[in-house]
């Protein structure tokens, strides 16, 4: 009788069953990406600190309800989706004379000016420049926390915008290409530099006012 | 004679013998990387608002994480700390815990990143972040998912 030969056990279906697992766990693991709206929280001041003076008009003052409804500047209701441009005239309005700011180059400190890259329609009555200009989200207790986000996210909104503008008018790139780069490269002094300018260029002031009972 | 029966000829077939060891290499890979939830939700998942100016939390281990939502059951928000659910003084001590943990050079870069419910009341928020303030954990996180705001608002 001849000998027969032990059979090979077919291993080929084996790649497959491992195959199916992988893709089973590929498919259900979520890699929790933690993405959200950053801010930092003011220090706590003393109480008898004294309140800086602000001209009223600039700034400017949302109010968030506790039924959710929007109040800008005590008398226009309106929605979510007009705040960001809304939040975007005020801000680039450039009325009048801005705060010292620090020349780019020398770093020395030059008198107060004006807005020579707002696009505003300069009108007196709102903001003076962007590096005055403040915006005070105001919320009830009540408010739902979807709805504040929503408004914060539209005034973070309003701010990337006219970066963005900026940025693209003097280097032809928008400023979220510029952070994506310089967070690419961390070495790259030069885009560090255009970042730092164009940020005191419009300078994001949110004040989050403590709710009223 | 069978035993000197000329050789066949053409090319082998590639054993595939190794294959599953290289796929099962990839899949326990996966599985020891993949990191699941550290900490047991005791509040009901909080379902995040949606938000477009979203930046990336960089740097897990400087994060730290409080939980805002609704208990089955109960009325009110409720906070959760680690695997407990807590009260808003209790924060502070979360912060200290959360300090005591990490070298004395990181302790201005710890994040708190709140994950607040989307029905939750801003008054929770607020009180949290007073909490916060008292102990100078400055930076904070709203953690929200990335889409259109309008999502947030209910009807």
């Amino acid at each position: 009788m001849a000998r027969r030969e032990l059979p090979e056990i077919n291993a080929g279906s084996m790649a497959d069953i491992a195959f199916l697992l992988l893709i089973f766990f590929l498919v259900t693991t979520t890699m929790d990406v933690d993405t959200g709206i950053s801010r930092k929280l003011p220090e706590k001041q003393p109480e008898d600190m004294e309140r800086p003076k602000l001209k009223e008009k600039n700034v400017f003052i949302v109010t968030v309800n506790r039924s959710n409804q929007i109040l800008v500047e005590g008398e226009k209701i309106m929605t979510v989706d007009k705040i960001r441009e809304e939040a975007m005239n005020f801000i680039d309005n450039g009325g009048g004379l801005g705060n010292p700011m620090k020349d780019p180059k020398t770093g020395e400190m030059l008198p107060a000016a004006e807005c020579d890259w707002c696009e505003g329609a300069k009108d007196p009555a709102s903001s003076d420049h962007p590096n005055k200009a403040i915006i005070s989200l105001e919320s009830d207790r009540g408010t739902s926390y979807g709805t504040y986000i929503a408004v914060q996210n539209e005034l973070v909104g309003a701010y990337s915008d006219l970066r963005n503008r900026l940025a693209k008018n003097l280097y032809g790139v928008s400023y979220d290409k510029l952070l994506k780069d310089a967070k690419n490269n961390l070495s790259n002094e030069g885009l560090k530099e255009k970042i730092k300018y164009i940020k005191a260029r419009y300078p994001q002031i949110i004040s989050e006012a403590e709710p009223k009972k | 004679m069978s035993k000197f029966r000329k050789k066949k000829k053409g090319t082998p077939a590639i054993s595939t013998a190794s294959l599953p060891d290289i796929v099962f290499m990839l899949l326990f890979f996966f599985m020891v990387t993949t990191v699941m939830r550290e900490t047991d939700l005791k509040i009901q998942k909080p379902k995040l608002p949606y938000a477009t100016e979203v930046k990336k939390l960089e740097r897990k281990s400087l994060v730290s994480y409080v939980y805002v939502g609704k208990v089955k059951g109960q009325n009110g928000d409720k906070i959760q700390l680690n695997d407990r659910i807590a009260d808003v003084k209790d924060v502070k001590y979360f912060v200290f815990a959360e300090r005591d943990t990490h070298p004395e050079d990181e302790v201005p870069l710890l994040t708190t990143s709140i994950k607040a419910d989307i029905e939750s009341s801003v008054g929770t928020i607020t009180d949290i972040k007073e909490e916060l303030r008292n102990v100078n954990a400055l930076k904070i996180n709203y953690s929200t998912l990335t889409g259109d705001v309008m999502k947030n608002i209910q009807k």
